[in-house]
């Protein structure tokens, strides 16, 4: 395939991925802004008054980052591994499959397509926390990549998830159990300085937490981790998980029998 | 000349277990209307899944007009369509939008892709259903938009496998007028059938394979010349009181109106018609028992079966 047929394959599923998502909206789109306010409003208004300041910021302030950010992961990993897993349960995926289009064309548009979702969510999020919080940027760059390079890695994931699974059950799994406590456990609601040095030094093994403050980081310009190292380590792994599901998708692996 | 596709040695073993292929090769020519046959689990569809690249091969090499699927798979699958047994489209979405996705994964620009949908859908009657959602479509209907799919980015080799199972025979025959007028044009089709009439109708060449080795592989007319015997049954105005004798022929009672006569090959029917009419008997219709390919295929499948009981026994 040229560049230019590769170009339009990749629009091709790209655009399919948007539409997924954007025609289920009332699944997908309105659910995280639904969950925000009410984080907002207990956390925020009820009980954030009540804790007082964090790390130099109203408490409601230094949530806000978190809440973005973890409604951007689960937003990403759901809408690929939800996609791709229902293109295999209805063998649509064999459409792509049986076509010429690249195997990295056909990861690089359903992992844009998860990051096209998690923006969008972001975006929405980001705007119902204005309603609440006056949110300043303090560093544009390190903000923007630290919200595409998560939303590729959890894309990614996702996709890795969706080869490997059998039934729908497979696609919950991973979220529930394991996306769910390392997020809640990732400094989303406090900082880490707070706990004892033991589970602080645990929680560095945490990645989230480094997703989490390296974006707070970029909002308040206040964070718990390296922010030179969260760079290194979110890039890494999303080089690896790539590698890993290019080669998923080389091997045909649950995918072709 | 390039076949269309080209096997050699194709085996697949399933988790190292169940061989499925066991070394197949064949040659399709270019422009040929090619049938596949064989009973279920004879390896037709792993054959078809390894073409098209659903199915890892376990060894053996297949080539599309020349093009290695291992080496240049993407010059080999822009030459093939495929439509499989099974529906494997989202029943989530539009009919047009299913069509014109998979011109979009073979690269086709909107404006070709666009105007290569609205032909394939209104040749397949089609076209008014465009916005409806895959999954309200009835079974039929299905069939074709995955015919539709299939052809919308101009493949020269198009694989159909079991394209009419369970259609009503009038959208069949519509679907064999389709399927002889894309031939014509040049595009050269390999199908799978249980239907042996469609592949007698529309084939010239054929392979029959059998726990997954080619037990034949000729052209339909010379399979036919294989056979030895035809069944005739006749159909008389009178009550049958008693059977005809026709000197050299088995014949047999089907009810009070009709009867069966063996003709073997190089016998005249004229004999047969003027014994009968020397017998008083007033013939209103004749036809063919059984499909003459059917028989030949259950004896195909038969002698297949015999050969590898003996060869295990050994």
């Amino acid at each position: 395939m040229s560049i230019s047929e590769q170009w339009i394959a990749f629009m091709t599923i790209l655009r399919k991925e948007i539409k997924r998502f954007t025609r289920i909206w009332i699944q997908t789109l309105l659910p995280p802004a639904i969950t925000m306010i009410l984080y907002f409003v207990i956390f925020g208004k009820l009980i954030g008054s009540r804790i007082g300041d964090m790390a130099g910021f109203s408490y409601i302030d230094f949530v806000a980052p978190g809440l973005i950010m973890m409604a951007i992961i689960t937003n990403s990993y759901a809408n690929v591994s939800s996609s791709f897993f229902s293109a295999k349960f209805q063998r649509s995926v064999e459409e792509i499959l049986v076509s010429p289009t690249p195997n990295y064309i056909i990861l690089l548009g359903f992992v844009i397509g998860g990051v096209a979702r998690g923006m969008a969510v972001g975006i929405i999020v980001t705007l119902m926390a204005l309603f609440f919080t006056d949110l300043k940027v303090a560093h544009w760059f390190i903000t923007l990549f630290i919200v595409l390079m998560t939303s590729v890695l959890f894309s990614l994931a996702g996709f890795i998830n969706a080869v490997y699974a059998n039934s729908f059950d497979d696609i919950s799994i991973i979220p529930t159990f394991v996306l769910t406590p390392l997020t809640y456990f990732g400094g989303v609601f406090y900082s880490i300085s707070l706990l004892p040095d033991f589970w602080q030094q645990v929680s560095i093994f945490n990645p989230i937490l480094h997703m989490v403050n390296a974006f707070r980081y970029g909002i308040l310009g206040i964070t718990d981790v390296h922010i030179g190292a969260a760079f290194a380590g979110i890039t890494l792994c999303v080089i690896l998980l790539f590698v890993v599901a290019l080669h998923l998708l080389k091997t045909g692996n649950r995918l072709r029998a | 000349m390039t076949p269309a596709l080209s096997l050699r040695n194709l085996r697949k073993v399933y988790n190292e277990k169940f061989e499925a292929l066991k070394g197949i090769s064949l040659d399709v020519m270019p422009g040929d209307f090619f049938a596949v046959l064989g009973p279920n689990g004879a390896g037709k569809s792993t054959t078809i899944g390894i073409i098209s690249s659903l199915v890892r091969k376990t060894s053996g090499t297949v080539e599309v007009f020349g093009k290695n699927i291992d080496i240049d798979f993407s010059a080999a699958k822009k030459f093939l369509g495929v439509v499989p047994q099974e529906f494997n489209f989202s029943m989530f979405e539009k009919v047009q939008d299913i069509v014109l996705q998979q011109a979009g994964y073979y690269g086709m620009k909107s404006a070709e892709a666009r105007s290569q949908t609205e032909y394939y859908l209104k040749q397949l009657s089609l076209w008014d259903k465009r916005d409806t959602a895959a999954r309200m479509l009835s079974g039929g209907m299905k069939r074709r938009l995955m015919i539709a799919r299939a052809l919308v980015h101009g493949p020269q080799l198009l694989i159909l496998d079991e394209p009419t199972a369970g259609v009503d025979i009038e959208l069949r025959r519509s679907m064999w007028d389709f399927l002889r007028e894309i031939n014509a044009a040049g595009t050269t089709i390999i199908l799978t059938t249980h239907y042996l009439e469609e592949a007698e109708s529309l084939c010239r060449n054929v392979a029959i394979i059998d726990q997954g080795l080619i037990v034949q592989n000729t052209s339909v007319k010379n399979l036919l010349q294989q056979l030895n015997k035809e069944v005739f049954i006749f159909d008389v105005q009178e009550t049958l009181s008693s059977l005809p004798v026709i000197e050299g022929h088995r014949v047999a009672r089907i009810d009070d109106h009709s009867f069966e006569v063996d003709i073997e090959k190089g016998q005249s029917l004229n004999m047969v018609f003027e014994q009968l009419t020397a017998q008083q008997f007033r013939i209103i219709s004749m036809r063919n028992k059984a499909n003459r390919l059917e028989e030949l295929f259950v004896s195909l499948v038969n002698a297949n079966k015999d050969s590898s009981q003996v060869g295990s026994e050994v």
